[in-house]
């Protein structure tokens, strides 16, 4: 599963930055039918979170009711260099992560 | 049955539910469970719709808390509610003081047209809402694809 994460490369301490994340995943509603009519499984990502140095500054519950390929787009304060690392889990238990660094100057 | 009685009787029943209205919405039982019995009080949320939809399958959302976001005073968690999906309770956000500022940005679907709500919470332990009505052309598809 591909995501893409955007957030300022660098940023002042104490600022607040803006992360928004896509993920690439079907977001399958669970109503749908396919071409021979059996119902189509539902598989959403139920869980997203993000880390920022290990420490969970978001956390988010997702059901059929988010588009394909969700983005959210929050906001955190930017305390130190480190990571941003955003995990999450689909019906199918398939997980995703990925993390990107940020500098933050004084 | 006197004219009078029944008049004063239809004055009562529909008094009643205003003061009801007042309090919370029609909305949803959803709503006052997540309360758990405290007053949800319309205010401090924003939520921002588009009027119109064309498509149901992916529609802006943006939820904005008015909200220092200090540790003893932040919002804790963002709920979102659909009067007409199958899924009532769209999507819950957690946020906390390192948040910094109390505002999502998501993309959801809509089964038709309809009003949408957003519950948030407080570090106080107090609800607050803001719903929004939309017109969705054409819903997200339950039953084809």
């Amino acid at each position: 599963m591909a995501a893409r994460i955007q957030i300022p490369r660098d940023a002042k301490r104490g600022e607040v930055i803006e992360v928004r994340i896509l993920i690439q995943h079907p977001m399958e509603t669970g109503y749908r039918h396919d071409d021979v009519g059996h119902l189509i499984k539902r598989n959403v990502i139920n869980v997203l979170s993000c880390r920022y140095s290990g420490v969970e500054v978001f956390r988010a519950d997702l059901s059929s009711g988010i588009s394909a390929n969700p983005y959210v787009q929050f906001y955190t304060v930017a305390e130190a260099s480190g990571d941003l690392e955003f995990n999450w889990i689909d019906d199918e238990g398939q997980q995703g992560s990925e993390r990107q660094f940020i500098v933050v100057k004084g | 049955m006197k004219r009078r009685d029944f008049l004063a009787g239809a004055a009562g029943a529909l008094a009643f539910p205003d003061t009801a209205l007042a309090q919370v919405d029609p909305l949803d039982p959803l709503v006052r469970e997540l309360a758990n019995g405290a007053p949800v009080r319309k205010g401090k949320v924003t939520l921002v719709l588009p009027q119109l939809a064309d498509n149901g399958n992916s529609v802006p959302i943006r939820i904005t808390v008015d909200s220092p976001m200090t540790a003893a005073d932040h919002v804790k968690s963002i709920h979102l509610y659909s009067e007409r999906n199958p899924v009532p309770n769209m999507a819950n956000f957690y946020l906390g003081p390192r948040a910094g500022k109390a505002e999502i940005n998501s993309r959801v679907r809509l089964a038709g047209s309809q009003r949408v709500t957003a519950v948030a919470k407080l570090s106080d332990g107090s609800f607050w809402y803001d719903a929004a009505p939309i017109v969705v052309t054409l819903s997200a598809c339950l039953d084809e694809s």
